[in-house]
């Protein structure tokens, strides 16, 4: 096995400690903050430059490595299975919170309101309630609220998103076939979408928080519906952030059609943030 | 930082040895010295843990208050349990993983060496976090390890710190997790199949993927928990239409694999060590790799066999009750298939074994009542007694800690080339076993009578088998001083024996680590190994 016999490992850097420093003090600002400490934004603040700083150099170091050649196909292997089991715990947690809506639209809200062995405590503590969905619970928490439609922004998020994902494989025939100009269009019309995207899902978070009464605390529609789509929003930027250095990557005259694998990577991740959209869009907005 | 780099850049790497000074363990992306980071702070943790447990056990010495507030006494349980959990069992297996799975597969290091460095400091980071909450207002979490609501949401300024000390150590143990995994399945040396790797790599596959899986589970729901306090979510709040039982279905769906990331890997090391004291290969190899990856599967269905009492469906009861059965099954392939391996050996019985037998003795005797408890009519009895408590303490002490000792004495002398004191090692090895027993046995009559778990002050019928289980609890605990000092003493040159390559007789029939000097050098198999040992098949 001739890759086998010239192993290559990756030498020290400093940039694991930087990060874990970085994430210690922005997770320690933000429970000072929560706890209403005045040092907890700034250490938050701090924490964050630490972190981008840290994205900035490591990102750096390891382009820098990956274009002089150093990595092997061994190594090239190794990054690419760690990205997959990324994504796979990323799947993970997405599904706690779709467990949890399932579990209160199907089983917990029904309890509630009288379903299976739940009819005395239906009638003793809560008689007036009714087991719909959406619901903010017995306790109407939060107030009156209108649930999210399906077909305005949503929908067109929907499309958008969808969008970005052939644009990206676009990109990537571009990459494949050295047509740089099609990798960069690409690449630029997909992280464009995925802002889009963004700023539409920020517009629907706006009406529904100033028209619709519907917010984080609107009982267990409000958290399963800001928790959810917050989350994926996230993830969204998270991802075109990543797209955004590949593109910028690309700008340098990175990448070639048989090492690329931080255009790779992204596009995993894009199509993991895609799939979840579609969950999202089937599970609380359509049903 | 920048000496380092250069130093390193351009280099051949595996010719030279660690950096100089302090530095050399804060950037390092060696496996040995991240292993031996690992395993240092986790033994750290054992005392840290170990010392709260003693604690709760002068505090139950006597009936009525004798020492600690309850309040503070609850903290000792809730946090006993986190640093033993996440920071000394947990920590020390990984540890294990990074020492010897690159040795026992024929690869140079781990997968993404950086990425291993990371986990290592989130993990000190996660638990430093952790730890800060005990001189808190209000003091540390007080709930129990399971954190449940509405409880947990009681706690004082502790309560985002706990959640986020969750966080990283969910991410660090993500991050190891996905290291190992691509490391085994990535550099392994040629000839290493699947099939023919040594049990304590199979185990620890399947571990990794138990992680990946649960940790962000268990990092959802304390968000959860989060939003709840702090942001007016209504998870687990029925005026909301949330559910305070959705939570314990979420923390069970982690913390029942979560035991099995505790118990898998100790099956790992009991199924290396009993076949070279033995001096017979591992019995039912195939089926061994097949048992674990059942009893990780298992583990995914079952959880709510710590929920029977919450008002569960009945058809939910039943469920839940007849799958937790099934563990039994490859539960007990796994104890015979150790036995069958000693039968008409050529036993000897160093320090290593003995924890051993004791594991599989002991270990058998936590099942056993675990299997009690997965009858859920019969746990309504049981629930949240001491019977439970002695119950997962057998599965954990004499099970995982043991082997974790069993451990350190079967590869000390591969790490730093000297002999433990054998005679020490035996008397720590009595000591344990039996002051084990007189901690946890008499916990069995004590949940059987009707003692509850994490409280302070009991009723006075329950006076003398408290008094004997504290006494024994401080005889183990004293103990372990014993296993410190072997481990200070050995580093230091132990016997001044000078140990072979093997250390113990044939060793190198049974796996690769024994080919290699002792100690062994800084980098290893910088070429793969063509002689894939086969003995342990």
């Amino acid at each position: 096995m001739a890759t086998n016999n010239a192993y290559y490992i990756p030498h020290q850097a400093t940039w694991p400690v930087v990060a874990t420093v970085g994430l210690l003090t922005m997770l320690a600002g933000f429970a000072n903050y929560l706890n209403g400490s005045p040092i907890g934004s700034t250490m938050m603040v701090i924490g964050l430059v630490i972190f981008i700083v840290m994205l900035a150099g490591w990102f750096t170091l390891q382009a820098g490595e990956s274009e002089s050649g150093m990595y092997s196909t061994q190594v090239g292997i190794s990054y690419r299975m760690g990205m997959m089991w990324f994504i796979f715990s990323e799947i993970m947690f997405f599904a706690v919170f779709f467990g949890t809506l399932w579990y209160t639209r199907n089983l917990s809200v029904p309890w509630l309101g009288g379903e299976g062995t739940g009819a005395a405590t239906k009638e003793f503590l809560w008689p007036a309630f009714e087991a719909t969905w959406p619901t903010n619970g017995p306790g109407k928490v939060g107030g009156e609220f209108e649930a999210m439609g399906a077909w305005g922004l949503p929908f067109i998020n929907t499309l958008l998103l969808l969008s970005s994902g052939v644009t990206l494989t676009w990109a990537h025939h571009g990459l494949l076939a050295k047509n740089r100009d099609q990798l960069i269009k690409g690449l630029i019309a997909t992280v464009s979408l995925g802002f889009l995207f963004v700023a539409f899902q920020a517009m629907e978070y706006h009406e529904a928080y100033t028209e619709m009464g519907l917010t984080l605390g609107s009982g267990i529609y409000g958290s399963t519906f800001f928790m959810l789509t917050g989350f994926h929003g996230f993830h969204v930027c998270v991802g075109a952030i990543i797209l955004s250095v590949v593109l910028f990557r690309t700008s340098k005259g990175h990448f070639t059609p048989e090492n690329h694998f931080a255009f790779e990577a992204a596009a995993w991740y894009w199509h993991f943030v895609d799939v979840v959209w579609l969950g999202l869009f089937i599970f609380v907005y359509l049903m | 930082m920048a000496a380092v780099a250069e130093h390193d850049h351009d280099h051949e790497h595996h010719d030279h040895g660690p950096a100089k000074g302090i530095l050399r363990w804060i950037v390092t992306t060696n496996h040995k010295d991240i292993g031996t980071l690992y395993l240092v702070f986790a033994l750290a943790m054992f005392f840290v843990g170990g010392s709260m447990a003693m604690i709760i056990r002068a505090e139950l010495f006597e009936p009525g208050m004798q020492f600690v507030e309850p309040q503070f006494f609850n903290s000792m349980t809730t946090m006993h349990a986190l640093v033993m959990v996440f920071g000394a069992v947990m920590p020390a297996f990984v540890g294990l993983a990074n020492w010897m799975i690159p040795m026992m597969i024929g690869a140079p290091d781990m997968a993404l060496p950086r990425m291993n460095n990371m986990s290592f400091w989130l993990l000190v980071a996660g638990v430093l976090m952790l730890a800060s909450t005990l001189f808190m207002e209000g003091g540390a979490p007080a709930g129990g390890w399971t954190l449940y609501p509405p409880l947990v949401l009681q706690t004082g300024a502790a309560l985002p710190f706990a959640v986020f000390s969750v966080h990283l150590l969910g991410i660090s143990s993500i991050m190891g997790a996905i290291n190992i995994v691509s490391t085994i399945f990535n550099m392994r040396a040629p000839g290493m199949t699947l099939m023919k790797m040594p049990l304590f790599v199979w185990t620890w596959l399947i571990t990794g993927f138990l992680l990946i899986a649960i940790m962000p589970v268990f990092a959802g729901g304390v968000t959860m928990l989060l939003t709840d306090k702090f942001f007016n979510t209504s998870f687990f709040d029925a005026a909301g239409g949330g559910d305070p039982v959705l939570y314990q279905h979420i923390f069970w769906f982690f913390g029942h694999p979560e035991v099995y990331v505790m118990i898998l890997p100790t099956f790992g090391v009991a199924s290396t060590i009993i076949p070279v004291f033995a001096r017979k290969p591992l019995f039912g190899y195939s089926s061994m790799v097949y048992a674990t990856a059942s009893i990780a599967f298992l583990s995914f269905i079952v959880w709510a066999h710590h929920m029977f009492t919450v008002g569960l469906p009945i058809a939910g009861e039943l469920y839940f009750m007849y799958s937790t059965m099934l563990i039994a099954i490859p539960t007990g392939v796994k104890v015979f298939n150790w036995t069958a391996t000693m039968w008409k050996g050529s036993m000897t019985f160093e320090t290593p074994m003995l924890f051993s037998i004791a594991f599989v003795v002991l270990f058998t005797m936590g099942g056993l009542t675990g299997l009690m408890m997965s009858l859920a009519p019969l746990d309504f009895q049981y629930h949240d007694t001491y019977f439970i408590v002695a119950h997962f303490h057998y599965t954990l002490v004499p099970a995982s800690v043991f082997i974790l000792m069993a451990a350190g004495y079967y590869w000390l002398p591969k790490w730093t080339g000297h002999m433990y004191n054998e005679k020490i090692g035996q008397l720590h090895f009595w000591l344990s076993a039996i002051s084990v027993n007189i901690l946890f046995f008499p916990q069995h009559f004590l949940g059987l009578a009707g003692m509850p778990r994490r409280i302070p002050d009991y009723a006075v019928q329950f006076a003398d088998w408290n008094m004997i289980s504290s006494i024994g609890g401080f005889i183990f605990g004293a103990s372990q001083l014993l296993f410190l000092y072997i481990v200070i003493d050995t580093i230091r040159g132990g016997t001044g024996e000078k140990v072979t390559d093997e250390v113990w007789e044939d060793a190198a029939k049974h796996g690769l680590e024994w080919t290699l000097p002792s100690p062994v050098p800084y980098h290893t198999f910088a070429t793969p190994p063509t002689l894939i040992p086969t003995e342990h098949i």
